[in-house]
């Protein structure tokens, strides 16, 4: 048997030697890319492409989001699409698994060759792309995670963020508490990820001397009995989630079941309460009870948001939306949030292009993002300055009643994700008619 | 039951030997096997190198997945195949792997990429020890769910050390592309999938000659008939954990290919899942036969994109589209382990018997 071996580890060695002379960790920083150039834009398209979770456990709720986008790209290439081309909007499943992803972005980019990514989801997924985005000189625009590593416009000068982070969020939020619940005892409950690490250190700023607990919850575990128990034990008044949907609404059930009733203040990523409405009717059937009062648990709930919201049909944004959705949307489910997230997004998308003229390359649409005046559909300010990726500044705190429009307790605010002072923003907020996002 | 026939190195006892002068084939069959498996791997190399040439650098990452896709189901092949012992956790031996990788090009960056293969081949096979003492007591269902609970618990070991680990984030690193001199040559990918194949290819040559061996002959009578091997001298649990281990290492070094090859090591590419899909592509591809890894981990790479592509051009409801690819790898399984159970390879085979007693 060794006779056998020995010469087979030699040529193994030798082979591999002669592969490799310097380290596997070793490496040289590449010439930047070439951004003079219009891959994936012909006389009459442009090729945008994304990476989402179609299937897997992350796909109920932000499948939604690409056929958000999809349909406002529809609504724009019905209507004359950009300086005379249409969009052509590629999305391809990663299952949120991050190799899969590694794969569908090379694919995207080698051998569909698009012009710039739009929205790619997750951190753990989109963090294992950015690299390679860049390196390529593929425009990445509005990633949809709130981490804070999108905003580096040092390193990745190709990747703008989108959501407002983790960070900016949890400070205002904990300022609010700390202005409105002055005496309240307050619990954390939070993803053990970069969300819950990075809303810790905004909720601190203001909280920490209000914190009675904090309980972080692992995605791959659907039991929140323990983190829910630990935190009544607290004696924790107010509960700030900062969960994905599923746990947002796992939360309010189990603290529902054992008769604890805290107020809720959740996150952006956890409180589109149309998602939450149907998972919680999901998971009270799973349960057998079939005819919970989902409107009556989730009545109350305190939220920040940063984009307008469907159950406010007033707004001249969600009703172009709901109109765009009901005839372009490939979909037989009702729009939710999510689906807005994904059509402010293309139309974002939408309006960088317009602004970036009919002489298109990667180069001059990031000019256009870096000097976009993004009055639209958001409610807070957009920032992508040259200086500044950080998408959405700052967001409202608004609550959720039953079968009526949210009530705002507090107007947009912004701030930084570090000491900073959060400020009252000033946002202007012009109707679909005055936004150029297609067109000549 | 496998028989002891299934397998490339002896002899194709169905087919009488024409009296003509021993053909080309024939010639080849009686090379010694440490001549043949090294040739080739060699010819299996330059074919692979001449195929990245062909294909884009998505065509490239494609490849290198075949690869290392395939060195973890040789290594499954070994163990359930030849010594036949049933493990649903070879996925955490893929993640031990790509973490042993992952944290030696962090932290480590000086060291040559051959050694950190060295490195985790080790490491996993020292696992592989751990794992397959405990369990050398276990046979069956027992064996499956020991180590179904190692692919399930085993990942959740990210999120306890998360200042190491990454959390379930995990890591994220470059590693180096082609040598400068090669520059315009060979591209990036083409580098990194043509290193993936060849640590695959001595891999599996590694593994070919052992079960060609004295030692694989050993874990084809376990697999047979225990008590038999057992009567005929056969150290029966030494021989089961060595399996083991070599299995093990086969599977950290493949795990270390896809860490190289993608850049990354997260968790969630390592859940249950993995473990069950190497299982499936095993069957699939066939068991008893080296040929069968191969099979399998092109049928696991490429099922999935032409199953996108169907559904691309079938233009289906985006709920069925986006769902289709596992179906029809579902599919692809049951009908093929219906008509022909010793999977594709036993297909081909009967495919080319049915060929040569038509000539």
């Amino acid at each position: 048997m060794r006779s056998r071996i020995a010469p087979a580890a030699a040529l193994m060695a030798a082979v591999l030697l002669a592969t490799s002379c310097g380290g596997a960790g070793e490496v040289q920083d590449d010439a930047a890319a070439d951004l003079d150039v219009s891959t994936g834009v012909t006389e009459n398209s442009i090729k945008i492409g994304s990476h989402q979770p179609l299937t897997g456990p992350a796909a109920p709720g932000y499948s939604q989001i690409s056929i958000g986008a999809g349909a406002v790209f529809d609504y724009i290439n019905a209507n004359g699409g950009i300086h005379g081309r249409d969009i052509d909007y590629v999305v391809k499943d990663d299952a949120y698994d991050p190799a899969r992803t590694i794969e569908v972005t090379r694919e995207l980019v080698h051998s569909d060759e698009i012009f710039a990514m739009l929205g790619g989801l997750g951190t753990p997924t989109h963090s294992k792309v950015v690299d390679f985005l860049n390196e390529e000189g593929v425009p990445d625009l509005f990633v949809s995670s709130g981490a804070l590593m999108w905003n580096q416009p040092d390193k990745y000068p190709l990747t703008f963020g989108y959501q407002v982070d983790y960070t900016k969020e949890a400070k205002i939020q904990g300022s609010y508490i700390a202005e409105n619940m002055p005496d309240a005892k307050v619990g954390y409950l939070h993803q053990n990820d970069d969300v819950g690490t990075d809303s810790e250190i905004g909720l601190e700023q203001y909280v920490a001397e209000q914190r009675v607990a904090v309980e972080s919850y692992d995605p791959g575990n659907t039991d929140l009995g323990p983190q829910i128990s630990a935190l009544k034990e607290a004696g924790a008044d107010v509960v700030v989630c900062s969960c994905i949907p599923a746990f947002s609404a796992l939360a309010i059930l189990e603290s529902a079941s054992i008769g604890y009733e805290p107020q809720f203040v959740v996150s952006t990523i956890g409180a589109d309460t149309a998602t939450l409405k149907g998972l919680l009717s999901e998971f009270a059937a799973e349960a057998g009870n079939e005819d919970l009062p989902v409107e009556q648990l989730l009545d109350g709930m305190i939220y920040t948001g940063y984009l307008p919201s469907i159950t406010q049909q007033d707004d001249p944004w969600i009703q172009l939306y709901s109109q765009i959705y009901e005839e372009h949307a490939d979909s037989d489910r009702p729009i939710t949030n999510t689906t807005v997230y994904g059509m402010v997004q293309a139309t974002m998308m939408g309006q960088a292009l317009m602004s970036a003229g009919p002489d298109l390359t990667r180069q001059s649409l990031i000019d256009a993002v870096h000097e976009q005046d993004w009055a639209g559909p958001g409610l807070v300010p957009f920032s992508s300055t040259e200086n500044d990726h950080g998408g959405f500044a700052g967001a409202m705190v608004l609550r959720f009643r039953a079968g009526k429009e949210p009530e705002v307790l507090q107007e947009a605010m912004v701030t930084d994700n570090r000491g900073g002072e959060i400020t009252t923003a000033e946002v202007e907020r012009p109707a679909p008619e005055e936004v150029s996002f297609f067109g000549e | 039951m496998v028989s002891l026939r299934n397998h490339e190195s002896t002899g194709q006892g169905e087919q009488p030997r024409r009296a003509s002068a021993p053909s080309a084939a024939d010639r080849w069959r009686a090379l010694p096997a440490l001549v043949r498996f090294p040739l080739a791997a060699a010819a299996a190399f330059a074919a692979v190198l001449a195929l990245t040439f062909v294909t884009g650098p998505t065509g490239d990452l494609r490849i290198g997945s075949v690869g290392y896709y395939m060195l973890a189901i040789a290594g499954l092949q070994l163990l359930i195949g030849y010594s036949g012992q049933i493990s649903l956790g070879h996925g955490a031996f893929m993640f031990l792997g790509a973490y042993t990788m992952a944290l030696l090009v962090l932290h480590q960056p000086a060291l040559p990429l051959w050694l950190n293969m060295l490195i985790t081949v080790v490491l996993s096979c020292a696992a592989g020890v751990l794992v397959g003492a405990a369990t050398a007591r276990l046979h069956g269902p027992y064996l499956a769910g020991a180590t179904l609970a190692l692919a399930v618990g085993l990942p959740s070991v990210t999120v306890r050390f998360p200042e190491l680990l990454g959390g379930s984030n995990g890591l994220a690193f470059s590693t180096r592309g082609a040598p400068p001199a090669l520059a315009g040559v060979i591209t990036n990918t083409q580098w990194q999938a043509a290193a993936v194949w060849l640590t695959t290819l001595i891999g599996l040559v590694v593994l070919a000659t052992i079960s060609a061996g004295r030692l694989g002959r050993r874990m084809r009578a376990l697999r047979d008939d225990e008590s038999a091997a057992g009567l005929a001298g056969v150290p029966v649990g030494r021989t089961k954990v060595i399996a083991f281990v070599i299995s093990a290492g086969a599977g950290g070094l493949a795990g270390a290919c896809q860490a190289y090859l993608l850049g990354t090591a997260t968790p969630s590419s390592f859940t249950v899942t993995l473990s069950l899909s190497l299982l499936a592509a095993l069957v699939l591809g066939g068991l008893g036969s080296m040929w069968g890894a191969f099979f399998g981990a092109v049928a696991l790479v490429y099922v999935e994109v032409w199953g996108e592509d169907l559904a691309h051009a079938l233009s289906l409801d985006s709920n069925v589209a986006n769902n289709l690819p596992i179906v029809f790898f579902g599919v692809l399984l049951i009908l093929v382990i219906l008509v022909w159970p010793q999977g594709l390879h036993g297909m081909l085979r009967s495919l080319a018997g049915l060929v040569r007693r038509g000539r």
